[in-house]
């Protein structure tokens, strides 16, 4: 369960933009007549990617109106997810998988460098509000590992050297290139390959 | 070592591209209307036949499973769900068929679809697979314009329409009920079974839910046939499967291999071997985090299939390997691993909800040697309390691992936990809270 709370400061009100419109509605169509309220995880996605990475209250209840149900109901799918920040995370927002796989390669050197570059605590903004970092549960990428999301894109096979190089970039506004920090290609045993050799080659 | 033309991913590594073009020079899309020809019964035969289990973690056979569905369409539409919700700690197989092979998994889906007559295939996707969810929303559009799925599908003359839905960073979703809840917009809670999905299901439809690698393999499974499948590994345990090798290992990596190869063979030959070389090993994670690890002794001659590792008391699972060496302390992994656990359960079972927080904070006591020497006896005693009185298997499934932790390693946790609260000696003080049990044990 996620121990997430909604943010002190709330913004009074919460209307989707045309482009966000558009893609809410075209989700309600992918779910049969009268069942509409499968698409309110979605239209959550919708709402925080419109409000900077994070879902106010007042769009939980344009939600629950747009999809005509109970506020209450939209509250329950907001907090029981993880993925859903219902307080501002910043522009760049750093997740480190320190499950076990991730763990055992070497992840807390991850977090120290996010201590050292973003913030003291988790959950907390940088200096600048423009960024903010958080230990996650597995992230599925563990031959990959230790790795961290930032956004959308994972960052893969790092150590403190490179993390602190991908944060200092984040920090100065650039989005650096998302995959393997070792320069490997997808998940093949580095220059180990045994299999699919004549593809490889071909 | 399985042969390269008996694997199934022939680009589980994207040497060649994952478009619709690339794929049907690999073999995809090529004739699927002559194998829906031959009727659903021969699919679904052909399926048992095969003895493919489900790759999700379970081990349920497939054509078993797909057997269950409604013969005839009643009044409610059939339903097919593809669960892409891979969450499991060492698990990490699905993203790259979603990046890579995504048209295996459409194809699959369209022959599935078929033999449960479903015309709406909804793929749930975890939420941080965002680019690759988008991927393959990529290769859904282009199967789209090639007329491959929609009306007519492939000239199949079967219609189907394929959906993904996003979760959102919630482990428990992988359980097939909660999955439904999920995508029917509310919090991820397993429901009680039976009613079991094939007859009630999403939207209260019959509906029928498979891993997403499970799908993937039916298309190939049905050229190639049966014989073929069923010929690699061994009865009842058939077919290739893709181990993820993560933890303390060289080259960390995903492979495509036959059931029941040896353990030993798949960390040293393809993750090149453990650090610090194979006497460093401590013990194996065989099947992502909700297994029972091995210890070293047993690594030696274990094969990796259902049915072997269930006789070691623990489990192939999503075949998700986690080496951990000697550089590591077991009992700190367990405890991360308790406190994944205490942190996705969805709170709907006491035992579960209760018990997950407790176990977590006990092997963090442990691993520091705070615990007194009876709570090693009262953890194993906590993890049967959750075991079996939970609506869904995720209270196996966090009671497990630190059942097989106390199975292996009772003796490391007893070196390091020799506290003992009572005071055994007669001190003569005037006063002992203790003292009803030192008169006890006089």
């Amino acid at each position: 369960m996620s121990l997430k709370r909604p943010a002190k400061n709330q913004p009074e009100d919460f209307k989707f933009n045309s482009s966000s419109l558009e893609a809410a509605n075209k989700i309600i169509a992918n779910y049969p007549k009268e069942k509409q309220q499968s698409a309110v995880m979605a239209l959550l996605y919708i709402a925080q990617r419109q409000n900077n990475n994070w879902i106010p209250l007042a769009a939980m209840k344009y939600i629950a109106k747009f999809l005509d149900m109970p506020y209450i109901k939209v509250y329950e799918v907001a907090t029981f997810y993880s993925m859903y920040n219902l307080s501002p995370v910043g522009k760049y927002f750093v997740q480190v998988c320190t499950t076990t796989p991730c763990m055992i390669r070497g992840a807390n050197k991850l977090v120290e460098a996010c201590k050292e570059k973003i913030s003291e605590n988790e959950n907390e903004l940088s200096n600048d509000k423009s960024c903010s970092w958080m230990e996650v549960e597995c992230l599925g990428a563990c031959v990959n590992a230790p790795m961290m999301q930032i956004n959308d894109d994972y960052y893969e096979d790092l150590d403190k050297e490179k993390t602190l190089d991908i944060l200092d970039k984040i920090l100065n506004g650039e989005t650096p290139k998302p995959g393997s920090y070792r320069g490997r290609v997808n998940n093949e045993p580095e220059n180990n390959r045994k299999t699919l050799l004549d593809v490889k080659n071909a | 070592m399985l042969k390269d033309q008996d694997r199934i991913f022939q680009n589980l590594y994207n040497d060649l591209g994952s478009d619709v073009s690339s794929s049907q020079k690999r073999g995809d899309w090529v004739n699927t209307k002559d194998l829906t020809d031959k009727g659903r019964d021969w699919i679904i035969n052909e399926i048992k036949d095969s003895q493919l289990r489900g790759r999700g973690g379970a081990g349920f056979p497939t054509g078993l499973k797909w057997s269950f569905a409604p013969k005839e369409v009643g009044s409610r539409p059939h339903y097919l769900v593809i669960n892409g919700d891979e969450s499991e700690p060492g698990t990490c197989k699905d993203r790259d068929i979603l990046r890579f092979e995504p048209h295996k998994l459409i194809e699959g889906c369209l022959l599935a679809s078929y033999a449960v007559q479903a015309h709406v295939c909804y793929i749930y996707i975890r939420g941080e697979y965002f680019v690759d969810g988008q991927k393959l929303q990529k290769a859904i559009d282009e199967a789209y314009e090639k007329n491959l799925i929609g009306k007519n599908a492939a000239g199949t003359g079967w219609d189907l329409d394929i959906y993904i839905h996003y979760g959102a960073g919630a482990y428990i979703c992988g359980e097939e009920t909660a999955l439904l809840e999920s995508i029917e917009g509310k919090k991820g809670q397993p429901r009680l079974k039976p009613p079991f999905p094939a007859l009630i299901g999403l939207y209260g439809c019959p509906t029928i839910i498979n891993n997403v690698e499970t799908i993937a393999v039916v298309p190939t499974i049905l050229r190639r046939g049966a014989k073929w499948f069923s010929s690699l590994g061994r009865e009842k345990n058939t077919g290739t499967k893709i181990f993820c090798i993560s933890g303390n290992v060289n080259n960390p990596c995903n492979v495509e291999e036959e059931m029941n190869i040896p353990l030993k063979e798949l960390i040293e030959v393809h993750a090149g071997g453990v650090i610090g070389g194979w006497d460093n090993l401590q013990a194996v994670i065989p099947g992502g985090s909700s297994m029972p690890l091995i210890p070293k002794e047993k690594c030696e001659t274990l094969t990796m299939d259902f049915d072997s590792l269930v006789a070691e008391k623990s489990g192939l699972g999503t075949a998700g390997v986690v080496v951990i060496n000697k550089d590591q302390d077991i009992i700190k992994c367990m405890a991360r691993i308790a406190r994944f656990y205490k942190h996705e359960s969805c709170g709907q079972c006491t035992p579960c909800r209760e018990g997950s927080g407790w176990m977590w904070r006990m092997l963090e006591r442990m691993a520091k040697g705070e615990a007194s020497k009876d709570e090693v006896d009262m953890l194993g005693d906590v993890t049967k309390q959750i075991e079996g009185h939970t609506i869904c298997a995720f209270g196996e499934g966090s009671s497990w691992p630190v059942q097989g932790l106390l199975r292996h390693f009772k003796d490391e946790i007893k070196r390091r936990n020799k506290f003992d609260p009572i005071v055994r000696e007669n001190k003569n003080i005037p006063y002992l809270v203790d003292q009803h049990l030192l008169d006890k044990n006089a």
